[in-house]
């Protein structure tokens, strides 16, 4: 967290000092873009924070595969084919995810089967390439999305 | 009523249950504030500083020149860093693959513009290294930049056949 901050003031200042009224821009952007998406945020926050109290503490972290990687692996990628969700919230929620215990692995499969495979977007897909064209592009991409997900899992230590 | 009033009045009865919970000392309601105070802590010292990368990226980046080399040798290099300036999920991305095609792009430009549109977007990725962790998003870029370009090939040998077919039938419709 400290890293971003520095990152951002860093980027801010050299914008700053070679083009003053583009920074500016650049802000009024940023806020536009924040303010827009304020209210789904706190409405995300609300929710987790009731269901992380609702449920037992280790019931969603179990289910996302804190003990059974493969479980895990095969509920996140379901959920993340089925859910359109914009990654202004979708990190978040993995952020906090995360500190619940829930492994790299099914946030990799959770994150990259949501980017890629859509389910909710086939019938939009399918009028722009046909049938078959979509059916085969979200097959590879599932594909591909539990391939970096067993590579994120090697890379962590989480399998093996 | 309008999502917007529905959700004014569903944050509206959260706040009272908060403070009637805290007034009261009712345990759930005292461990939902909890967590929301948790979360909203660690946020506020991230959304900014991501908003502001993104509005510094969106003012310094121009996709026109990016798309003026999408074609030639290069031509996937630069999809996928056209695929960095897009904003918002496959439902953009789709229409802007479909134009792409329309205007004689090879397939394989396309769907790497595509796939990488998906999961290479510069401010999604800002976010998700935020969130997560720098390493975790370097090893998924890493591990996903080669098996797109593998799965656009791919998709070239499997359904180029078929999406050139589906956009010239649309031509001669239109024309």
């Amino acid at each position: 967290m400290k890293l971003l901050i520095l990152i951002t003031v860093i980027a801010l200042l050299a914008s700053f000092i070679s083009d003053r009224h583009k920074t500016g821009r650049a802000l009024i952007v940023a806020w536009t873009r924040l303010k827009h998406i304020a209210p789904a945020f706190f409405i995300m926050l609300i929710f987790i924070s009731i269901i992380l109290t609702v449920f037992p503490e280790n019931m969603i972290s179990n289910l996302l595969g804190k003990h059974d990687l493969f479980l895990g692996v095969t509920f996140a990628s379901m959920i993340g084919s089925l859910v359109l969700m914009p990654g202004f919230i979708a990190f978040p929620l993995c952020g906090i995810l995360l500190r619940q215990g829930v492994p790299y692995t099914t946030l990799s499969a959770l994150t990259t089967t949501m980017m890629m495979v859509g389910i909710l977007t086939f019938p939009l897909e399918q009028s722009y390439f046909g049938t078959r064209t979509a059916v085969i592009r979200n097959t590879l991409c599932f594909l591909i999305a539990m391939i970096v997900a067993l590579l994120t899992g090697l890379f962590y230590g989480e399998i093996l | 009523m309008t999502r917007k009033a529905l959700r004014t009045i569903f944050m509206f009865l959260y706040a009272v249950f908060l403070i009637v919970s805290l007034a009261v000392h009712f345990k759930p309601g005292q461990l939902v504030y909890a967590h929301f105070s948790s979360f909203f802590i660690e946020m506020i010292g991230i959304v900014p500083c991501a908003f502001i990368l993104i509005g510094l990226f969106e003012v310094w980046i121009k996709r026109a020149t990016i798309e003026k080399h999408l074609t030639g040798w290069g031509g996937m290099f630069w999809a996928i860093l056209l695929a960095g300036t897009t904003v918002g999920g496959l439902y953009v991305a789709f229409p802007v693959a479909h134009a792409l095609l329309k205007k004689g792009a090879q397939v394989r430009v396309v769907f790497a513009y595509l796939f990488a549109a998906a999961i290479f977007r510069v401010p999604m990725t800002l976010f998700e290294a935020s969130f997560i962790g720098v390493k975790f998003t370097l090893i998924r870029l890493t591990a996903s930049l080669p098996l797109i370009l593998i799965g656009s090939v791919i998709m070239e040998k499997v359904a180029g056949d078929q999406i050139n077919s589906v956009i010239s039938n649309e031509e001669r419709n239109l024309g």
